[in-house]
């Protein structure tokens, strides 16, 4: 290169170098609160689950986790409950999401209010309702016995159905959104076009509307999966004692233990799986779609 | 306007070179603009002529070069400080404004005082023809109503270079058409140094002092509208602006053919190998009788006729195979009268319209 | 033609055969609403047993938590941490997504990863991570920690609304900006956040409800007269079903409805529809 052709070059390298580090400076406290706050801390766990008794580098935290059969059931409630939430909230929330992309939009905003007003609303409050409505001497007992539909009170509560049904309706609105935003932008001509090649509107629903709608099946119901695997509060209150999830173990670790070695071992492998989920599915889908499901 | 009072800047652009990547945006790029000139910069998408102009406003920091308005080197001077009017592709007028603020913007930022800011905005949209729509919200307006008022914004604080992002591609034909010939008048009164983008040859070729042609970040040819179409720099050029067909040109000493035709020409022959003589549709024309002295014959047979209502345009493959097209004027009866396809026929390319090209530029 | 035979879709299904759906739908948006709104009746009962429809009515349970100095003061830290999460993590997030949105350096993927990283690790992970570096930072059971810690939780909700309101905004008018005259902050906080401001609105009720709804990170860093409601409420459950808790349910839908009124309201842009 010529000596003209690198005229300002020194000074305009600088300006450029300048004016990213002072964009890049605006993500800074962001960036600070995460790494102090979240990585630093987490990092440590990670730590601390290689960490024996005695204070020295030991895999025991991870052994025990294989050796004790009770892990193994945790592990087992964990997955049970956040496959069964998900595929109840797939067969409960794609009807409904299907139901409201087919109304006019004045009628769907209402529809969607209440999908809306769940999400928006405290999961402690909407777990106490469950909790309420449920119970020995709740309204649903009362309102089943007084139609007839069953004799003695049912157990709903305290055990593994009182802990999905609250999961369930904390989760729904997780799989409705993206499901109901990926079938509003389908086009309806697709459909048309299907029919008038010959497609039964069975045929045309299966062929066409339900393989446009899988980016937000997916995207919500791996959301919901997600969710579920590290959901506390909900099998706490409903489960009773009864179902204990991973959170839940680690928390008493914590609580009642003070071991953390044993509470950082199991972070660590809740974490691995939910990323490593994470990462799999981003892999098949873009992610974006999945952090707009959120909201 | 009776604020631009100050008089234009001339602008400078020397050794300018933008990369992205192995890409170059702008590959070494001069280039004067004289004071009070209205300079296009036309070019096909891609080819740099929207990164130099955000260089010149400073929203694009080239690798290296200099650029200076007047006397003053702006390279990396911020955009706010350069004091330059710009109009976008797309407006970017400030839809949460009305018209009047958001041409007082500038001004208010400059901390003009309230009743002169209200007398120059007035003026300022008076300008554009638009007095009395201050009140009015941006999303009342028209795509040519905005238009205008993205132009008012961009002059109302005086600035001494004035430059322009495709400002009418968002119009229909007509309203461009019009927007043109204002848009060229407004230059005339203001008198401000502009720079204007865009890749439609007819606009630039309508409204320029001078253009530049710009391709892989380089500019090809910065020659008035008239040579431009009339001597190109070479077959891009000629190929960009208006149609053009190529015929291969064969040298034997000083004699020149094409398409088994001795050629003469009064215009200038460049030197080396690889010529290629550029044929004009609207240049070429059918011979009726006998040929004129001054004007090079090719032999024709005719493959294709359209009725293009003011104009006929008939396509010919000439000896060499190659197919070329004529265009004509069209009165009543032009057309019956006008060969058929099949029919073997005479083109005349006069003397003066017989422009060769040096090949070396693909 | 009556209703049931007409066609309901592009692919001529009647209303009648979609019957089904209408149903199942009716049921289940009824199962997803009433749950929630139930509570309000009962905890007007006057009873022990939360009765629905009530026998008796009475303010008994709302005398019980607005007389309780701990509910009271629970519910004080509750609102407090709520808007200080909402005064820290909104400027701190729109900052970030800008940040990332006008920048174009390589890394802004990995960042945007890092900075949504508070939605994807299990709260509990964080829960536990925190009270460790609080222990550390000695800012345990502090008002200053929690909002730390509900900031971290909210931001990636303000990352997420404010970056893809940035996304449809067009950069060319804070560019116009700049070449009429304004510094860079200037056009941003004249031009740019004026029209995201629904987007603003929206994250920072975002933040607010996650601070005021968030359980498990408050139950092990917030603590003594800094204990939050749903700390306090959470403990109440695990016990016993205490019907003062159907009062501060109550008072938490309001409170929550209240909000997404408002977000109805300021956080849409009408002007749009």
């Amino acid at each position: 290169m010529s000596a003209a052709s690198t005229l300002n070059s020194d000074g305009l390298a600088r300006d450029e170098r300048l004016e990213r580090l002072k964009l890049f400076g605006l993500a800074s406290p962001a960036i600070l609160l995460v790494m102090v706050i979240l990585v630093i801390p987490v990092g440590w766990l990670f730590y601390v689950s290689f960490l024996g008794a005695d204070g020295s580098f030991s895999l025991e935290n991870y052994e025990r986790m294989i050796e004790r059969k009770s892990y193994a059931r945790i592990f087992y409630t964990t997955f049970e409950v956040s496959i069964l939430t998900t595929i109840l909230c797939i067969l409960i929330g794609y009807p409904l999401a299907y139901f409201m992309s087919q109304l006019p939009n004045k009628w769907a905003n209402i529809c969607l209010i209440t999908v809306l007003l769940p999400f928006w609303t405290s999961l402690l409050v909407r777990t106490y309702a469950w909790l309420v409505l449920l119970q020995k001497s709740g309204l649903v007992n009362e309102w089943g016995m007084s139609l007839g539909l069953w004799e003695e009170p049912l157990r709903l509560v305290h055990n593994m159905s009182g802990t999905l049904i609250g999961m369930v309706h904390i989760m729904l609105p997780f799989l409705i959104l993206p499901v109901y935003s990926a079938m509003r932008q389908i086009d309806r001509d697709y459909l048309k076009a299907a029919a008038n090649l010959g497609a039964s509107p069975r045929r045309a629903f299966w062929t066409v509307f339900f393989p446009l709608s899988t980016p937000g099946l997916f995207a919500g119901a791996l959301m919901v999966f997600v969710l579920c695997l590290g959901f506390f509060v909900t099998p706490a209150v409903l489960g009773g004692g009864k179902v204990i999830m991973v959170s839940m173990k680690i928390v008493s670790n914590i609580e009642l233990f003070v071991n953390w070695g044993a509470a950082s071992a199991l972070g660590v492998v809740l974490l691995t799986l939910t990323v490593g989920i994470l990462w799999i599915a981003s892999r098949f889908l873009n992610l974006d779609t999945v952090s707009k499901g959120g909201h | 306007m009776s604020d631009t009072g100050q008089g234009a800047l001339p602008i400078a652009v020397r050794n300018v070179t933008k990369t992205y990547g192995d890409v170059f945006a702008l590959n070494d790029v001069s280039l004067d603009v004289k004071s009070g000139e209205f300079l296009t910069l036309l070019g096909p998408s891609g080819s740099g002529k929207t990164t130099l102009l955000m260089v010149l406003a400073g929203f694009t920091r080239p690798d290296s070069g200099s650029l200076k308005f007047g006397e003053d080197e702006m390279i990396r001077t911020a955009p706010h400080l350069r004091d330059v009017g710009m109009v976008f592709q797309n407006y970017a007028l400030f839809p949460h404004m009305s018209v009047a603020a958001n041409v007082g913007y500038p001004l208010k930022l400059r901390k003009t005082p309230k009743d002169e800011m209200d007398r120059r905005v007035e003026a300022a949209l008076e300008t554009v023809q638009l007095g009395g729509y201050g009140e009015r919200g941006i999303t009342q307006l028209s795509g040519g109503q905005k238009q205008r008022v993205a132009l008012a914004r961009s002059i109302v604080f005086a600035p001494r270079i004035l430059l322009m992002d495709e400002p009418l591609s968002a119009l229909d034909k007509k309203l461009r058409d019009r927007m043109q010939i204002e848009l060229r008048h407004l230059h005339e009164k203001l008198g401000m140094t502009t720079v204007y983008v865009t890749h439609d040859q007819r606009e630039a070729l309508t409204m320029s002092d001078r253009i530049a042609v710009v391709n892989h970040g380089r500019i090809m040819q910065l020659a008035t509208p008239q040579e431009l179409y009339e001597q190109p720099a070479n077959r891009f050029v000629a190929d960009f602006i208006g149609d053009s067909t190529f015929l291969d040109v064969t040298r034997s000493g000083s004699a020149l053919g094409a398409a088994g035709t001795n050629l003469k020409t009064t215009r200038h022959v460049p030197d080396g190998e690889g010529l290629s003589l550029m044929m004009r549709p609207e240049r070429l024309h059918l011979i009726t009788g006998k040929p004129a002295k001054d004007e090079n014959v090719f032999e024709a047979r005719v493959t294709e006729l359209v009725y293009q209502g003011e104009s006929y345009l008939l396509y010919a493959h000439l000896k060499d195979g190659t197919e070329v097209a004529v265009r004509g004027a069209m009165r009543a009866g032009t057309f019956d009268a006008l060969p058929k396809q099949g029919d073997t026929v005479q083109l005349g390319l006069g003397v003066d319209d017989t422009v060769l090209l040096a090949g070396e530029e693909a | 033609m009556n209703w049931f035979s007409r066609p309901a879709s592009e692919t001529q299904v009647t209303h009648g055969q979609r019957l089904w759906l209408y149903i199942f739908a009716g049921v289940t948006m009824t199962l997803l609403v009433v749950p929630t709104l139930i509570v309000i009746p009962m905890s007007f009962s006057d009873s022990q047993y939360l009765e629905f429809p009530p026998e008796e009515w009475s303010l008994r349970w709302y005398h019980n938590y607005f007389g309780s100095p701990e509910w009271m003061g629970a519910t004080a830290t509750s609102f407090k941490a709520a808007i200080l999460t909402t005064i820290v993590a909104t400027p701190i997030g729109v900052l970030a997504a800008y940040g990332l949105h006008a920048s174009k350096i390589p890394f802004i993927r990995a960042t945007f990863v890092l900075l949504i990283t508070p939605m994807m690790v299990p709260v509990v992970l964080i829960a536990i991570g925190a009270f460790y570096a609080y222990v550390k930072l000695q800012i345990l059971y502090t008002m200053t920690g929690l909002v730390l810690a509900h900031s971290l939780l909210a931001i990636p909700l303000v990352v997420i609304v404010i970056g893809s309101a940035l996304k449809s905004y067009d950069m060319n008018q804070e560019n116009a900006a700049r070449s009429l005259g304004a510094p860079r902050w200037k056009a941003f906080m004249t031009i740019t956040l004026p029209q995201i401001r629904f987007a603003v609105v929206t994250s920072a009720l975002l933040a607010f409800l996650t601070s005021f709804d968030e359980v498990i990170v408050a139950m092990f860093i917030s603590g003594g007269e800094n204990s939050t409601l749903t700390r306090n409420m959470f403990n109440a459950l695990r016990d016993q079903i205490d019907p003062t808790i159907a009062a501060i349910s109550t008072i938490m839908v309001l409170v929550t409805t209240g909000l997404m009124i408002v977000a109805q309201v300021f956080g849409t842009d009408k002007s749009q529809k």
